[in-house]
């Protein structure tokens, strides 16, 4: 062993001052979905960071080129695993403003209700996966829970629990089940005390609120240059919703408030995003009060609507419809619209471009979280290393439509 | 009130505005790619129209209007929150017929909307599109070494990309643990195989479903 009193240049005793790279991700352990972050460190503090995405990308926007109109709607699932109904409800209402297609009353109630039950789900998932990036896993599982009773009604209904492939071009794929709004309202009760108890939980957690209050601070006037919407938008102090500023479906005719944060730090987006929560159960509330017990739930748009599978059986004519549908595809007019719903992480818009044909010329996504997650190299910057974990958490990114 | 965006887009730049409609709802101007920045920056600025939230920016790709030098489209969706009104801008840039584009350049709109940045990064990545004057134009959702812009309608959906090698110990500079398990071959007993066909117009390549009617 080497003598402990040798005797050193002075310098050799200091901690080297270079900067530090690090490599964090794309698996790190503590981030849900591959996201790399290069970081150049001094000491603890980031001083550069490179946020680089991709490692999901499959290709949406050419493989929805290869197809139909309608086989768009698995991939359209596959963007946001989280809430795939706001996905598809969302492609379906942008191609039904191309056709000009208004989908009957109760559908519209019906794509509300799945909607904002997917929304739960998402908000779950999201709040969820950021207390056990801290270290929280209990309330974790009292999230994972509830979502599960969400999932059990979204099986109920769609026969899936994760993708459903739920929507069509002009309607559902088949109308509500006799036990939905049993189910819905069995359910919502119990998840909402669930919810409730993994906050209390969370919220009294010094540990927790410590790496979130003042962290991840964006200004409203920032986060709008960022292109930023939805809760992490709202956390930020503005009040811009989607099914409030533009209302679709039937948002004009429910009641619900748009929570909004003050700072706009962790622990806002943390809150907005219970708070939806328990907006949406009252929308759904509401949707299921309104919502007619029977009555048509498809357009009538022979152009684009297969035909009943008793006349397919039949009748000849409804065979060729259903043939020609398969086959080419429905026919949507030329043309090009863009058609914004709000999403599980903000404004989910859909910019179709038809040259007329069964094909879609182009189909483009504006994936919510793909600005948001723009916008971290900025929240991180001159902060510490520990505090990428709970923003990035906050932040809520989908692999799946932040890479298309 | 959009409709009053487009009348005043087209009072004050009269011949940069080269064409409007509103299908949809949707108030679209096709502009003039020159004064893209010039009209971006009069939209942000001006107190009536006070365009502060970017929507999106994205391409589309025409290989039919590339003799006219315009073959991507360039859309870019605006709205102002304070305002609520939306606009859709689009210009046309760059000719070249199959994979490699010719003068597909545009002012980057990055200084006006931060939230531009990643946007035009993607339709770089997507679409070979150079902004002029973005801080950090690299590829995106793709990896350095991808050979060409796969939204191109004469990209081949079903291209291969080539391997790329694993480095060696003098690119790397450092000894490096890990070695390439397996040749070319990638261990398997038979090689990658491009499934593409010779088929004349890529147009039909690229859409199987594009059938004439029966």
């Amino acid at each position: 062993m080497e003598p402990l009193d040798l005797e050193l240049e002075e310098g050799e005793l200091e901690l080297p001052s270079e900067p530090m790279h690090l490599n964090m991700g794309p698996a790190h352990p503590a981030m849900h979905g591959t996201v790399r972050c290069v970081l150049e460190l001094s000491g603890e503090t980031i001083m550069k960071a490179d946020v680089q995405i991709g490692y999901l990308h499959r290709g949406f926007e050419k493989m929805c080129e290869r197809g139909t109109w309608a086989q768009v709607f698995p991939y359209a699932d596959r963007l946001n695993y989280v809430s795939p109904m706001l996905n598809n409800v969302g492609y379906a209402l942008a191609v039904e403003k191309l056709c000009g297609i208004e989908v009957p009353e109760r559908c519209q109630w019906y794509r509300m209700a799945l909607g904002e039950l997917a929304r739960i789900s998402d908000h779950l998932t999201c709040t969820g996966a950021m207390a056990m990036e801290l270290g929280a896993f209990t309330p974790f599982l009292w999230f994972v829970k509830a979502r599960d009773m969400i999932w059990d009604i979204l099986e109920e209904e769609t026969g899936a629990r994760l993708t459903h492939s739920f929507g069509r071009i002009g309607g559902m794929a088949a109308p509500p089940t006799d036990a939905f709004k049993e189910l819905c309202k069995g359910s919502l009760e119990r998840v909402v005390t669930l919810m409730e108890e993994g906050e209390s939980m969370l919220l009294k957690n010094r540990i927790f609120l410590d790496r979130l209050e003042g962290i991840g601070q964006i200004s409203g006037e920032e986060a709008v240059a960022l292109s930023w919407t939805g809760p992490c938008l709202r956390a930020s102090g503005v009040p811009y919703d989607v099914r409030r500023a533009y209302p679709y479906l039937k948002y004009d005719e429910v009641e619900f408030d748009v929570p909004v944060g003050t700072n706009g730090d962790n622990l806002d987006r943390f809150l907005v995003r219970l708070q939806e929560i328990r907006q949406s159960r009252r929308i759904i509330e509401q949707v299921i009060e309104k919502m007619a017990d029977d009555g048509p739930i498809n357009a009538y748009a022979p152009g684009v609507m297969l035909p009943e599978k008793h006349d397919v059986y039949t009748t000849i004519e409804a065979t060729i419809q259903h043939f020609k549908l398969v086959m080419e595809g429905a026919k949507v007019p030329k043309g090009e619209v863009y058609s914004y719903t709000e999403g599980g992480n903000g404004e989910l818009g859909f910019y179709l471009v038809s040259d007329g044909s069964g094909t879609p010329y182009r189909v483009r996504i504006r994936p919510p979280c793909y600005p948001i997650v723009g916008g971290l190299q900025k929240l991180i910057t001159g902060r510490m290393l520990s505090d990428i974990i709970p923003t990035f958490g906050s932040l809520n990114m989908i692999g799946g439509e932040c890479d298309h | 009130m959009s409709k009053a965006a487009l009348e005043k887009l087209q009072a004050k730049f009269g011949d940069a505005v080269l064409e409007t409609h509103s299908d949809c709802g949707d108030d679209t101007a096709l502009v003039k790619a020159e004064s893209w920045k010039e009209i971006c920056e009069y939209l942000r600025k001006d107190p009536q129209l006070d365009f502060d939230y970017l929507v999106d920016l994205c391409g589309v790709d025409y290989p039919e209007r590339a003799a006219q030098k315009q073959r991507i489209e360039i859309v870019l969706h605006l709205c102002s929150i304070s305002k609520r009104h939306r606009l859709r801008l689009k210009a046309r840039v760059g000719s070249g017929e199959e994979e490699e584009l010719e003068g597909a350049e545009i002012d980057s709109v990055t200084s006006i909307w931060a939230g531009a940045n990643w946007f035009e990064r993607e339709t770089y990545d997507m679409f070979g599109v150079t902004f002029r004057g973005h801080p950090d134009m690299r590829r995106i959702l793709l990896y350095p070494e991808f050979v060409g812009h796969p939204l191109l309608k004469t990209y081949p959906a079903q291209r291969a990309q080539p391997l790329i090698e694993y480095r060696t110990e003098e690119e790397a500079g450092v000894p490096l643990e890990k070695q390439a398990p397996f040749g070319d071959d990638e261990g398997m007993s038979f090689p990658r195989e491009d499934y593409d066909r010779d088929v004349e117009d890529p147009r039909t390549k690229l859409n199987p479903h594009k059938t004439e009617a029966i």
